[in-house]
């Protein structure tokens, strides 16, 4: 209960004392997309400091988190905004899955309940962004569910958004495929882990940004 | 044995957002599989997702699966600004919406026109 009520105080304060000026882009997707690997690549490249923790298990970022005032610079432009990294996206979460990955029971429940808060919050915070970043695993099957209702909601919300297709450096990544389920948006391939193809990332948040 | 469920959209169509969510909820926590007629509004997917979330937190339900398949037709311009006015109007009846509990439904593909549910037995069964 107390954890709901200071997510609500954070969401609240967020919305009443951030600098209005400032943009704020998202980061969303389904668990383990690599939404904090790309959070801390953005970040190393521009302020060089990270912002999240990543592991393997899903469901690792289970609040929001926030990196105000990123300058970024391409091309001769500039372009500063707050980032914000959000818990994966998610229709189904069983501690016992934690379980399977070498957690101790308790520290599993534990973390299912606090991953089904954030996904709660990852969801009423969509309304207060003013672009989204999908971050989907290309090795996986892109039309999932969560994939598309994320987007579908995005586009009944108004908000622009850019298809983040991770992990091409993987032997299994499928970026045609990707390109294939999202044809009417911006699909941008990349590894955030090795750093390939920022540089397109950057021209399309640009591109993004431009078109709002 | 699986037991699915037809909810026809004309069941749901004069309920609000929170009480079609509530009904859907309801049956899947039973342990039924609900086949709707049409599909949720891109808002009530996501309050279903966080009904369920706070579902789970609350009870031993592991949360659910769903699957929308939708009609490929080739249509005109102008049935699909009368489809698009009318699904804003009236709700989405066009093709079928599948949500399963996740203890029972492990996995729902779409293939595109087809629909293959994997049930937790199933997968169980072949790997003996």
């Amino acid at each position: 209960m107390i954890k709901v009520i200071s997510d609500f105080i954070k969401r609240i304060f967020f919305q009443i004392f951030q600098d209005r000026s400032a943009l704020k882009i998202g980061l969303y997707g389904p668990p383990n997309s690599g939404k904090s690997t790309l959070a801390n690549k953005i970040c190393k490249d521009w302020i060089g400091e990270e912002m999240s923790k990543v592991s393997n298990i899903p469901h690792e970022t289970r609040e929001i988190k926030i990196k105000e005032k990123i300058t970024v610079k391409h091309k001769n432009k500039e372009l500063t905004f707050n980032l914000v990294d959000t818990p994966g996206l998610a229709t189904k979460i069983d501690y016992e899955d934690f379980v399977k990955k070498g957690m101790k029971a308790a520290q599993a429940k534990k973390r299912a309940k606090e991953a089904t808060r954030g996904v709660i919050e990852s969801i009423k915070w969509m309304d207060s962004m003013d672009a989204i970043l999908v971050v989907l695993d290309a090795t996986e099957n892109p039309y999932s569910q969560v994939n598309i209702t994320l987007i579908g909601n995005l586009v009944a919300r108004k908000i622009p958004l850019v298809v983040v297709a991770n992990k091409i450096d993987m032997k299994k990544a499928k970026i045609k495929k990707v390109e294939a389920a999202f044809p009417q948006y911006d699909v941008v391939g990349i590894s955030a882990l090795k750093g390939h193809n920022m540089e397109e990332l950057y021209e399309s948040i640009f591109k993004l940004i431009r078109e709002r | 044995m699986l037991t699915l469920q037809f909810i026809p959209y004309k069941e749901i169509q004069s309920l609000s957002s929170e009480k079609r969510i509530s009904k859907i909820l309801n049956i899947v926590k039973n342990d039924k599989i609900v086949l709707l007629q049409g599909r949720l509004f891109p808002e009530e997917e996501t309050t279903l997702i966080e009904r369920t979330m706070e579902q789970i937190s609350r009870s031993k339900f592991k949360g659910v699966e769903i699957c929308t398949v939708m009609p490929n037709t080739n249509q005109t311009l102008i049935d699909k600004i009368r489809n698009s006015i009318a699904s804003a109007l009236l709700g989405n009846r066009d093709g079928v919406t599948i949500i399963g509990p996740a203890s029972i439904v492990k996995e729902i593909k779409r293939d595109p026109d087809k629909i293959l549910l994997f049930t937790k037995e199933a997968k169980k069964r072949r790997r003996r």
